[in-house]
């Protein structure tokens, strides 16, 4: 599989929502399929696209941007390869899930809806996940790992490091052999 | 009619013939969100690994959510050949799946260790109905819930699913409104308006030419609560037969299920449900030749709280933000697009095709005369049995948490119990023997709301719940309101001083005040609910917000600001260093004589070297008010500067 880049250019991701744009009617109804279809295509809304989509709809960037930053599901910064989400669900409050949130801002040194500087990993706390029995949940990419505790942050942060660290050599070898 | 549903049936169990091996073992597996968090995506790959290396035959069959959360991955293995009956196992780990097909499927010794129960009564192995967190549920929603594969349209048919449309097809619109009414069913979204007189009033409506339109309302806001979510993912049939019900009743064409957008895998289920349902002529035009329109889409909520309120709702499939607005006029008379709009919850969908085929009077026998039928809870928190649990209304907050649910975990006492999330209150010990119903619990304060249960135990802090929700509700508010707005971010600031140590005498009565402004001058239920967990908690645990106001101290030792944690010389074992190498912050130190101190500098309060701290010794304590703290100082040894 070729490694995703995030940095794409702007102009291509915007050429290539335009012609998506073509696939939706012009109902202001279409307004939020429209942002999650960006969303899922590129994980982020990227600014520009914004009036993009208000153009299409006839309707004022502005009131884009309102509809895209009133609704939790919406972001506008690209997220890391490898985002984590911490539930603050009722069940992992009282469980402790802030103290797991707390331990990853800590180890990446970034907040929550924050970006580390290489790309590599996101914070983001998400309201409930849906599987309280496995209080406090985080989710790391689309796995979830229940009984968090603030020892496996370090863990599971290590792991992808690893990984990736293995990956990175194999891929070196590869090239030099 | 009937005889286009027979050859819908007839096909259905065609293909089922076609697949189905009577003699080969099946393997049911709980695939709903919460088991495939558990793992069960590693343990069936597991499974079907292992009976492919082994050369053992048997159908790997995926079902929805059985709602026994504590007990996922749950595999039901039914082996006919091997004389068992068909057997529940909870916990099932990879490495268990391939001991079971190699010890139970291939050699016949079903393991008796790791066994739950069996699923019917038989002479060998307890029957799961004889525990009482299977024998006292009473399933009507969630009846085929982890029985049948939601994927296949089929499974739900040969239950009899469907059956209850073509019933109603075959009824007068008036005569289906008028069932409904007489069942007595209530909204289980959590305002309990009666549900046959929201379709009598839809139905009755003048809808000036537009198309009327039924929302399925699955826009599961309550962060603790997922049963809808739970429902769609295991029998999502049962929902879009209830939805063409009403839509017959009231004379709707259009259905739009709007469902969170955070639950991929219901969103995934339901479209799949939809499609299968128009392919076998059970949605579409001229439904089974009846001339009844029916089509439903599904819409995808973007995550905003206040879109499970109806206007909120209506406002964001019309793409705009997700205000409510005032009313009258009520959507039943000018919703979706002004057109009357029907919008009911997930639950109360899938109540209605049972009440259809059973009846309004065997309806009326379950449950209370104010509010008859089950409710689905989602029970989390300190119990030892957590999840989804299907019980008649009216049964007490006691039995639900101690009978059925097992109590609370590791000895320890009950405390409070926290029902209906953010927009429900907080209930002590007195109220345990409280009814669960819409009319009781309003009383009580608080709101059967969502049916989301977090049962908090004594090392619980009631003040830090209610501002963790204030703190949510705060966040959800749409802005439009100011008492919501400004009261909601007022509320929450007292009670973030008052968890920290910093709450005054006059705060309490500020919240009061606040509280009934609030609710008074809010347009929609989440504000008017917001403030429900202050109030019900200043209410029953006025001396745990006095506790904390006077004397700095959180009588549950959660609030971190008033907590501290510190080792116990007396039973630290000299030269064990677990609790050194688990702290994430290097706060904890070793003394001189080689047992360790923690730095109340460093320490974040994580609580890990407490978890981690091996039980024969137990010393780290955690003490509130955080003077109470013993003093270790910390002293370079040469141990520590290593």
């Amino acid at each position: 599989m070729v490694e995703q880049n995030d940095d794409f250019e702007e102009e291509q991701i915007l050429q290539e929502i335009e012609g998506r744009l073509a696939g939706f009617g012009r109902e202001r109804s279409n307004l939020i399929p429209i942002l999650q279809m960006i969303q899922e295509q590129y994980r982020y809304l990227p600014k520009a696209s914004l009036e993009l989509v208000g153009r299409h709809l006839a309707i004022p960037s502005a009131e884009v941007f309102g509809v895209a930053t009133f609704y939790n599901q919406f972001r506008f910064n690209p997220p890391g390869k490898h985002p984590i989400k911490v539930c603050l669900g009722t069940a992992c409050h009282v469980r402790g899930g802030d103290i797991i949130l707390e331990n990853f801002e800590r180890k990446l040194e970034i907040k929550v809806g924050e970006t580390t500087p290489d790309r590599e990993f996101s914070i983001e706390k998400v309201a409930c996940v849906g599987c309280c029995a496995l209080a406090p949940v985080a989710l790391v990419g689309e796995t979830v790992h229940g009984g968090m505790a603030p020892s496996k942050v370090e863990g599971l942060i290590l792991r992808i490091e690893v990984e990736n660290e293995m990956r990175q050599r194999a891929a070196e070898k590869e090239k030099s052999a | 009619m009937s005889a286009a549903f027979q050859k819908i049936y007839n096909a259905a169990a065609e293909r089922r013939a076609a697949v189905d091996k009577p003699d080969v073992p099946v393997i049911h597996i709980g695939m709903a969100t919460c088991g495939i968090a558990s793992g069960a995506l590693e343990t069936k790959k597991a499974f079907e690994e292992a009976l492919a290396q082994q050369g053992v035959e048997a159908v790997v069959h995926p079902v929805g959510c059985f709602g026994h959360c504590y007990a996922e991955p749950v595999v039901v293995i039914e082996h006919p050949a091997s004389g068992f009956p068909p057997i529940l196992y909870p916990n099932v780990t990879p490495g268990k799946a391939k001991m079971l097909t190699k010890l139970y499927l291939e050699e016949g010794d079903p393991r008796f260790e790791h066994i739950l129960g069996a699923t019917v009564e038989n002479e060998m192995i307890p029957w799961v109905m004889e525990f009482a967190r299977f024998s006292m549920e009473t399933r009507i929603v969630t009846r085929l819930c982890g029985h049948i594969d939601p994927e296949r349209i089929d499974e739900y048919i040969l239950e009899g699913g469907y059956a209850s449309m073509v019933r109603a097809l075959e009824m007068h619109p008036d005569d289906i409104v008028e069932e409904i009414k007489s069942s007595g069913l209530r909204g289980r979204g959590g305002a309990g308006f009666p549900t046959g007189q929201k379709w009598e009033l839809a139905a009755r409506a003048d809808s000036g030419g537009k198309e009327k339109i039924v929302i399925c309302n699955a826009d599961e806001g309550d962060p603790g609560a997922y049963m809808d979510r739970a429902i769609l993912e295991s029998n999502p049939h049962q929902v879009i037969e209830g939805m063409a019900i009403c839509a017959r009743a009231m004379g709707a064409s259009k259905g739009v299920v709007y469902v969170r957008a955070e639950y991929p895998l219901a969103v995934d289920i339901v479209t799949q449900a939809i499609e299968q349902a128009r392919e076998s002529g059970l949605l579409g035009r001229d439904i089974l030749g009846s001339a009844f329109n029916f089509d439903i889409e599904v819409f995808q909520g973007s995550g905003a709280f206040v879109c499970g309120e109806e206007t909120a709702l209506i406002k964001s499939i019309e793409g705009t933000r997700g205000m409510p607005i005032n009313r009258p006029p009520y959507p039943v008379e000018s919703g979706l697009y002004g057109a009357p709009t029907v919008i009911n919850n997930v639950k109360t969908l899938a109540t209605v095709a049972p009440i259809i085929e059973k009846g309004a009077e065997w309806f009326k026998s379950i449950g209370t005369p104010g509010s008859p039928g089950t409710t689905v809870f989602s029970v989390v928190g300190e119990v030892v049995h957590p999840g989804l649990v299907e019980i008649p209304m009216g049964v007490t907050l006691r039995t639900l948490i101690f009978d059925i649910c097992g109590g609370i975990p590791n000895q320890k006492k009950f405390k409070a119990v926290q029902i209906g999330g953010p927009s429900g209150g907080c209930l002590p010990e007195e109220f345990l023997d409280t009814p669960i119903d819409y009319d009781s619990l309003n009383h009580a304060g608080a709101m059967l709301g969502s049916g989301g249960i977090v049962v908090m135990d004594e090392d619980s802090c009631v003040v830090d719940v209610s501002r963790y929700f204030l703190d949510f509700t705060q966040n959800e508010s749409c802005g439009k309101c100011t008492f919501c707005r400004i009261g909601t971010r007022h509320l929450l600031d007292i009670l973030s001083r008052i968890t920290i140590g910093e709450g005054i005498p006059e705060d309490l009565e500020k919240l009061k005040d606040l509280s009934r402004s609030i609710s008074q001058g809010s347009l929609c239920g989440l504000g008017r609910t917001a403030p429900n967990p202050v109030m019900t908690s200043l209410e029953y645990f006025a001396d745990e917000y006095a506790a904390h106001v006077e004397e700095k101290r959180c009588p549950g030792t959660t609030c971190r600001a008033l907590t501290a944690f510190y080792i116990d010389l007396e039973k630290c074992a000299r030269g064990c260093d677990v609790c050194v190498g688990c702290c994430p912050v290097d706060a904890i130190f070793t003394t001189r004589t080689r047992k360790k101190g923690i730095d109340q500098q460093l320490c974040v309060k994580c609580g890990e070297c407490k978890v981690a701290c091996p039980a024969e010794y137990d010393a780290v304590r955690r003490v509130s008010p955080a003077e109470g703290v013993p003093v270790v100082e910390r002293v370079e040894t040469e141990d520590s500067r290593e």
